[in-house]
């Protein structure tokens, strides 16, 4: 068990990279700082082509960084195998050994570190029954339908409590969606039991969220932001995070701030999407003021935004333009004023006809200054975050 | 101009693959194929692409009976879970290779390559090769290539398995653009119940290689014929518990009267299934009539703005305790072990009997499709 | 899986049909013909039923040397294949040295038969072949012109350094299947060398295997150019295996009768054999696979 740092991580695949400053392009991972504590359940999460993977592989050991250091504790462990790591992993497609059956599979990890038979025997009994693999504890791993090789070979990633830390690259790839519900509970429960080290590779936010404590995301070799899954929903800190997290992905509206000359005290505070002019906090009018930059965004959760038929104060009206029913919600897409926005409203709202009134509650629209989120105000205690509650 | 199945079997080697499938898709129509893992959808798309000859029955083409006859002249393409392209061909030979096969002319191939890529946003990549590509660029090189030809009938085999949950939502969103204005039958296969919903086209739910239902997905959401078919549509899966109803009150551990609930009030006295989706089960009193539950937190799985809570139940004091799952919309954390109450709205219960057949759905208000 | 009937494909068999007829089923039936029949020239020949074949399984001669082949490709099967995944197994796996390695094992494959044999007559020689005149000179009693063992193990060793190389390509084929999760998988597992050989290279390499094996008996049992050429069956019998012996039977002795009809009976032992091995393998593949059906 051990707590994972990197200090200073750049990877890249050709043989002669140029410079990481000049040429981040010929990097799939760019000098990145990290630390994985102790016992933590964290997720990896990204888009495909994001360097996920490859930073999965330099923390196993399979691939050997091209800067920078990995520690496991306070050893650096960039000269070491895999084996000497003391991790295991479990790879997106099943990789069973066909020829053992599946307790031989099971056993093997346990019997190369010279287990005691006996012991082998109650760990692989013990790890079957918890992945429901008893009954085919007989069988031949090769005549194993795809979801019941993977459990396999999830088991045998986690048939060892010794090691530093369990790697999984996206396991859930080729798992039914019923089935992935009951496999993620499966991995959360082990988590609470063994408290070793977990990573968790995915591209699938939920799969992220439900499993992590906390999430670090990644986009063109970067951790462009690390925290609780709350903290990624409610905060994106880039407008990519923003984007990424979520289904739908968060809605950002273009804006100008008003301008210098004209200004009169109805603008105050205010900043346009064309002509209406929307209200924001102060930090972010503070933010604004000493900014040059053209590219300014207002970011709101499709979520957040209220939705009503009737005129509000401080409502915009929009039209709808579709209504897709979705199981447990609907989403609205609606014209506000030539922008297209997503809205998520309850299963159960009706709608008399196309024209509606949009609510966008100040604490929930984010303003983006060249992607990055800014005039937020400063959180004085993580802990008081996440009681806040949202409906 | 339709696509038709009538009374199609597939038996290989005394296994049945398909079992008695009469299906009719019309042209210009988006049609869903929803079921897990071995439910029968590739093998239905096999034998509609003339892959597969079926045991029994017959497939109608334009009312043509087209059995038999070889795939290559049926005039339709197809798209694969695993992104299948020429390796060795730029991205606009890929494209163009149908229509060149077709013997279109130079100009006409170069207007309509030139269109499809613009459409599924690779116009800029055409001189590449696919393997330069990202893998959701590669698989809209894939699709250019099916569409491209204006095939008849165009298969899709869970194209969007292999891509990151962004993508998918992308390309879907494009998909249902792009066949909007099309005379062209599409049919999808596809394990996840939200990608039907989200597609929202005609849907078959194939089980076991039987056709459990066909018609709209939201349909289908809200009156499933079975209880397969409903939790088929539940992510997470719906949770169930059996119970007997004596002259109109619910027998439970605190016996429920339901008297007073529109679906529920004239149900026949006998025993029955019935089953609630996680959404729908609450922590607070509202206003309607519920059951109340004393349940035992097993597990919280906190999503980024949603929290699934994993309790053990048990309705009835001699039941064993069932495992349920409920969706709250907003994160909250529990200890494991716990004791919570839980509020069960009647008007949301949907009632089956004791084989699984629906018998009662909850109202539901807002289905129209704008 | 059902496969929409199309008849016209079979046009497509017709030639290769013509050309399998031309060149084994209608020779093979000229041989039966003699086989049944004691020619004494042009227009002299009596049918005299299987009497030929009575002959053949009671010739002692052709009991000895169907021992010797016997005898010797088993030999061959023993060291060509362990040795060809020896070799496969250590043979880099990219860069130049791939390509240069995989070159080097495909030369012995391309030297025509007779010429193998040529090249080991002569290298073999106790005065003028550096590999007979090295054995000598390291005091080590050589000559397998007249040493019956050293003529034996001389074939044998020539028909291991022209062969290995064709189980050593098939089984680096066979790695390069891999894919590479599995190394990774083995060496998280801690798995040793001999481990990860046993588990995932052996079980994997068992379909290429049982081509390398089938093709190595069949073309072992048929020998004949290279000990020809290399010692002319000699010295004694110790080198003249079954082709050989056919061959003097047909050719030096003229009894076309017998040769046919050993013929046949040779051919139908290759038969056997192949057929054994191959159900025999295929058998523990299917009680492996139980009645699990892939869709």
């Amino acid at each position: 068990m051990a707590t994972i740092t990197l200090k200073s991580l750049a990877h890249s695949y050709l043989a002669q990279p140029r410079n990481p400053q000049t040429h981040p392009q010929d990097y799939a991972i760019q000098a990145l700082d990290h630390v994985w504590k102790q016992g933590g359940a964290y997720a990896l999460l990204g888009p495909s082509g994001c360097g996920k993977s490859t930073l999965l592989n330099i923390i196993s050991g399979l691939l050997s960084p091209s800067q920078g250091e990995v520690l496991f504790d306070d050893q650096v462990v960039n000269a070491l195998s895999p084996e000497q790591r003391n991790i295991a992993q479990v790879f997106q497609f099943p990789v069973v050994y066909d020829a053992m059956t599946v307790a031989e599979n099971l056993a093997f990890p346990l019997k190369n570190i010279k287990m005691p038979k006996a012991q082998i025997k109650i760990k692989v009994r013990e790890i079957a029954d918890l992945l429901e693999l008893t009954d085919s504890l007989d069988k031949k791993a090769k005549n194993l339908s795809a979801d019941q090789k993977q459990k396999v070979s999830m088991a045998r990633g986690l048939v060892r409590e010794d090691v530093s830390a369990i790697l999984f690259d996206e396991p859930l790839t080729v798992i039914d969606p019923n089935l992935k519900w009951k496999l993620r509970r499966k991995l959360k429960q082990i988590h609470e039991q063994l408290n070793i080290t977990m990573l968790y590779v995915t591209h699938d936010q939920l799969e992220a969220a439900t499993f992590a404590d906390e999430i670090a995301l990644m986009y063109q070799g970067k951790i462009v932001q690390f925290g609780s899954p709350q903290e990624l929903f409610e905060r994106p800190n880039h407008s990519f995070v923003g984007y990424f997290i979520g289904s739908p992905g968060m809605n950002f509206i273009p804006i100008k701030k008003s301008e210098e000359g004209k200004k009169n005290e109805k603008d105050k505070g205010r900043v346009f999407y064309q002509n209406i002019s929307l209200a924001i906090s102060g930090s972010q009018q503070a933010a604004l003021k000493s900014c040059h930059s053209t590219n300014l965004k207002l970011g709101i959760r499709p979520e957040f935004i209220e939705l009503s038929e009737t005129y509000e104060a401080n409502s915009f009206p929009a039209s709808v333009l579709s209504v897709q029913h979705l199981g447990s919600y609907q989403l609205v897409v609606v014209d506000f004023a030539g922008l297209e926005m997503q809205v998520r409203v309850a299963e159960k709202m009706q709608f008399s006809g196309a024209g509606v009134y949009l609510v966008f509650p100040s604490q929930w629209l984010k303003l983006y200054i060249d992607e990055y989120l800014v005039g937020e105000p400063v959180l004085v205690n993580k802990g008081d975050y996440k009681s806040e509650n949202h409906e | 101009m339709a696509l038709e199945l009538k009374d199609v079997s597939l038996l290989v080697e005394e296994q049945c693959y398909l079992q008695d499938i009469s299906l009719r898709f019309e042209a210009g129509s988006f049609n869903v194929l929803l079921g897990r893992t071995l439910a029968g959808k590739t093998s239905l798309l096999r034998v509609l692409a003339g892959l597969d000859k079926p045991s029994r029955g017959q497939v109608f083409y334009n009312e043509q009976d087209v059995t038999g006859v070889a795939v290559q002249k049926r005039g339709l393409s197809m798209v694969y879970q695993q992104f299948i392209n020429y390796p060795h061909l730029t991205v606009w030979e890929n494209i163009a290779s149908p229509l060149q096969l077709a013997k279109v002319s130079a100009g006409e191939i170069t207007r309509r390559v030139k269109h499809i890529a613009d459409m599924l946003h690779i116009g800029e990549y055409l001189q590449r090769l696919p393997l330069e590509l990202s893998g959701g660029q590669q698989q809209r090189c894939a699709m250019a290539r099916a569409l491209v030809k204006d095939a008849g009938i165009v298969l899709f085999d869970e194209p969007l398995v292999n891509l990151d949950y962004k993508l998918r939502e992308e390309l879907r969103s494009e998909l249902k653009v792009l066949f909007k204005t099309r005379e062209t039958i599409a049919i999808y296969a596809t394990t996840e119940a939200h990608e039907a919903l989200a597609l929202s086209g005609t849907t078959t739910l194939l089980h076991q290689g039987k056709v459990l239902q066909a018609g709209l997905a939201q349909e289908q959401f809200a009156k499933p014929v079975n209880l397969y078919a409903a939790d088929l549509y539940s992510e997470p899966p719906l949770n169930v518990f059996s119970a007997s109803v004596d002259n109109g009150v619910l027998q439970i551990q605190s016996p429920t009267s339901l008297a007073d609930i529109a679906h529920l009030c004239d149900l026949p006295n006998g025993q029955y299934q019935f089953a609630i989706r996680p959404n729908h089960i609450y922590l607070q009193p509202n206003n309607t009539a519920s059951i109340v539950l004393r349940a035992k937190v097993d597990l919280a799985e906190i999503s980024a703005s949603e929290t699934y809570l994993h309790v053990e139940v048990s309705v009835d004091s001699d039941q064993t305790s069932l495992s349920w799952t409920l969706h709250i919309l907003s994160i909250m954390s529990f200890r494991s072990g716990s004791g919570i109450d839980i509020f069960l709205p009647l008007e949301d219960l949907f009632v089956f009997d004791l084989a699984g057949k629906a018998i009662r759905w909850p109202d539901t208000h807002s289905l129209e499709v704008k | 899986m059902n496969k929409v009937p199309n008849n016209k494909a079979w046009w497509l068999v017709l030639p290769m049909f013509l050309l399998v007829a031309f060149s084994a089923i209608i020779p093979l039936m000229t041989v039966v013909n003699y086989s049944l029949q004691d020619i004494f020239d042009q227009n002299t020949a009596y049918f005299v039923g299987v009497e030929w074949y009575q002959e053949t399984l009671r010739n002692t001669r052709l009991h000895d040397s169907l021992l010797r082949q016997f005898g010797f490709s088993f030999s061959v099967l023993l060291i060509e294949i362990p040795l060809g995944i020896v070799v496969a197994l250590m043979m880099p796996t990219r860069g130049w040295q791939a390509s240069a390695v995989l070159i080097l094992l495909a030369l012995p494959l391309l030297i025509p038969w007779n010429v193998v044999g040529t090249i080991w007559q002569v290298f073999a020689r106790g005065d003028i072949g550096l590999f007979g005149w090295t054995l000598n000179n390291l005091g080590i009693d050589y000559n397998y012109t007249s040493n019956p063992l050293d003529a034996w193990l001389t074939v044998l060793l020539m028909d291991v350094w022209h062969w290995t190389s064709l189980v050593a390509l098939l089984c680096y084929s066979g790695l390069r299947a891999i894919p590479d999760a599995y190394y990774q998988a083995a060496k998280i597992d801690r798995a040793s060398p001999w481990a990860v050989f046993r588990y995932i290279q052996l079980p994997r390499l068992r379909n290429v295997l049982v081509i390398g094996v089938l093709l190595r008996f069949m073309d072992s049992f048929m020998i004949y150019t290279e000990p020809f050429v290399l010692t002319g069956g000699g010295p004694g019998t110790s080198t003249t295996f079954l082709s050989q012996t056919l061959t003097q039977m047909a050719i030096g002795q003229f009894d076309i009768g017998p040769a046919a009809a050993f013929s046949l009976v040779y051919f139908l032992i290759v038969l056997l054999v192949s057929w054994l091995f191959f159900t025999t393998i295929t058998h523990m593949e299917k009680s492996d696979n139980g009645n699990k059906h892939d869709k």
